[in-house]
């Protein structure tokens, strides 16, 4: 059984954040995604939850980090600004193997910028924002019913893989308020509890270890110090950081086709847009208008770990077209993998490209 | 329960300086744990970066190592997810009062149900040395290497005026009163704030004139005024020494509290 709604994509988020089973939120107020916390506020208290509003968004993803090693599922929304601010501590969760979610509904930056205006410019930013290496996964809607899902996979994947996952949304997509059906339940899979008595930060072949919940008597000590399996600071065993560092990214990147969510249309074509977020829309529009099915699309939900077997969908392609509220960000990462040119299509200020614009670069390019 | 159980014995040898005070503090900690009959299961500890915050780690409860400055922000997660757990703070003066301070000064403000221990050696030791918030004024250190000039703060006054439900302050000498101290923070339900005053001997007393680490603790312990004494003399309109700090019970109150036990 579903329900009709006609929801804002921000309360999408939260319903769909809900529905997973999140049970913690920590915040703070930013525009575009306050509609997020203030829902969180009103639901969560009665769902014996709890909602607390920081005094900072790097008090917030730290709370964050918290509740979730009480085995919560744990999670932020924030733009921009706060998104800066809460870099270390992402760097945190990925080294420390923290399942949470982050959601991001961008504006347009750097600093301050257009707070109420739709962008995609920290795509970059939640890949390498924090510092030394590591991996992360980041999805990303293009409607209300994808902000709802899409919240709902974020946890499962977090809890899946222990690693930080990004919603990462824009102001369009999450300021829009569209149709959605919303399901009765989602059906989501626990966190794998640690086996006891075997080392907290030991993998097996899946590299992803089990999860030694707080106040279960695992005695875990959890630290942003390079470890050891045990969990105890080696700081200064070159060939342990290496295995850590290699690990923490190998768990993500080798699992990136089963993360791989993405939509295909029209496989055949010679000329192929990617798109994900806001911009998908613009293009659906554009194909929507056109008799042929000679313009193909990449719809990318998965942008992080980068699904490039995607791309071998398309046998006749010629040339792929990259629509983005940035400077290119997504297409550079496309040209790395793509065999055939790829044109980028940045546009910034806050408004989506029109139907017409990208046909025009469709013309430009023959 | 002994708390020398509570050691983690397989992560010794310590990091901890020949001298240092930090060790004195776990100790009294632990002590006071033991009084209060607490579970390990029950019991986490949450601290941030420098040389107190690598105390969690040889303790063999869960604990949370986190990032600079940000172990209370961390522990009001790790509370507020799970009021039924123990959570206790190790920190210092840098950790918590600079880079910290805002989620110290929010944390006395919500007056969630936490124990902050906060070893207070007036330096960063970790780094090697460098002048921190409660560095005194003409004091020593790689970074005011003319002598400080900048006015410190008074950690407990801070943690009064923002609304702790408890704050104490005493120094690594004065340990009976101190674990006293700290299991009366235990028990009182809301933000508990203990500040204990501990020698540093390699960054703090080597550059200001304590040739031994017993005249940095002889320091601390002759410097140390009693709060009753400190009120008898203001009672009597008496001048208070500049270069004495006011030790003891500072504040004991009930206001309402966050996070704390069902």
């Amino acid at each position: 059984m579903t329900k009709t709604e006609f929801w804002q994509g921000n309360i999408a988020c939260a319903e769909g954040a809900l529905a997973a089973g999140c049970r913690f939120f920590g915040g703070y107020p930013i525009t575009p995604s306050t509609e997020i916390a203030e829902h969180m506020a009103v639901k969560l208290p009665k769902k014996n939850g709890v909602f607390i509003q920081m005094e900072d968004e790097i008090g917030s993803i730290a709370a964050v980090i918290g509740a979730a090693w009480t085995g919560a599922r744990a999670m932020t929304a924030t733009s921009g600004p706060g998104f800066s601010l809460m870099m270390e501590n992402i760097g945190y969760a990925a080294m420390t193997e923290t399942p949470c979610v982050i959601v991001n509904i961008q504006r347009g930056g750097p600093s301050t910028g257009q707070p109420t205006m739709g962008a995609q410019g920290d795509m970059m930013q939640c890949r390498f924002g924090s510092h030394g290496d590591y991996s992360i996964i980041a999805l990303c809607p293009s409607s209300v019913q994808e902000m709802y899902e899409l919240t709902a996979r974020a946890f499962d994947l977090a809890d899946q893989y222990r690693v930080p996952v990004f919603l990462m949304a824009d102001e369009i997509i999450g300021h829009m308020r569209e149709k959605i059906l919303v399901p009765d339940s989602v059906p989501h899979k626990a966190r794998r509890a640690l086996v006891k008595g075997t080392l907290p930060f030991k993998a097996g072949a899946d590299l992803v270890p089990g999860f030694p919940q707080f106040g279960s008597g695992y005695g875990v000590h959890v630290t942003g110090l390079t470890h050891d399996e045990r969990g105890y600071p080696c700081a200064t065993n070159p060939k342990l950081h290496e295995a850590l560092v290699h690990r923490l990214v190998d768990k993500v990147e080798a699992a990136r086709d089963r993360i791989a969510d993405y939509d295909i249309i029209n496989p055949d074509a010679q000329q192929v847009f990617i798109a994900y977020g806001a911009p998908v829309r613009t293009v659906q529009q554009l194909l929507h208008d056109r008799a042929d099915d000679e313009v193909g699309l990449l719809q990318l939900r998965t942008v992080w770990p980068f699904p490039e077997k995607a791309l071998y969908a398309f046998k006749n392609v010629e040339r792929y077209l990259v629509p983005e509220l940035n400077m290119g960000q997504i297409a550079r990462e496309i040209e790395r993998h793509a065999t055939v040119p790829v044109q980028s299509l940045p546009k910034l200020g806050g408004e989506l490209h029109t139907p017409r614009e990208l046909a025009a670069a469709l013309e430009a390019g023959r | 329960m002994s708390y020398e159980d509570w050691f983690r014995k397989d992560r010794l040898p310590h990091i901890f300086c020949a001298g240092c005070g930090n060790g004195t503090i776990i100790n009294c900690t632990l002590a006071a744990i033991e009084q209060m009959n607490w579970k390990k299961e029950e019991t986490v500890f949450v601290s941030g970066i420098g040389c107190s915050s690598r105390a969690s780690g040889y303790i063999i409860t869960d604990s949370l190592h986190t990032t600079h400055g940000r172990a209370i922000a961390f522990a009001t997660g790790v509370k507020m997810a799970n009021p039924n757990l123990n959570v206790v703070v190790f920190t210092g003066d840098g950790d918590l009062a600079a880079i910290g301070g805002n989620h110290f000064i929010h944390a006395c403000r919500r007056n969630i149900d936490l124990t902050v221990i906060c070893m207070n050696n007036q330096i960063y030791g970790m780094t090697g040395g460098q002048g921190s918030p409660t560095t005194p004024k003409g004091c020593l250190s790689s970074t005011t290497p003319y002598g400080c000039v900048e006015s410190p703060f008074d950690l407990s006054e801070l943690a009064i005026a923002a609304g702790a439900n408890y704050v104490s302050r005493w120094t690594s000498y004065q340990v009976k009163e101190l674990e006293r101290a700290i299991k009366i923070g235990f028990e009182t339900p809301g933000f508990s704030f203990i500040e204990a005053m501990v020698q540093c001997p390699t960054a703090f007393g080597r550059r200001n004139k304590f040739k031994q680490v017993a005249d940095q603790i002889d320091y601390l312990r002759t410097h140390s005024l009693l709060k009753a004494k400190y009120d008898r003399l203001i009672e009597a309109g008496k001048p208070v020494p500049e270069d004495q700090f006011i030790v003891g019970e500072l504040c004991r109150r009930q206001r309402p509290v966050m996070g704390a036990k069902p």
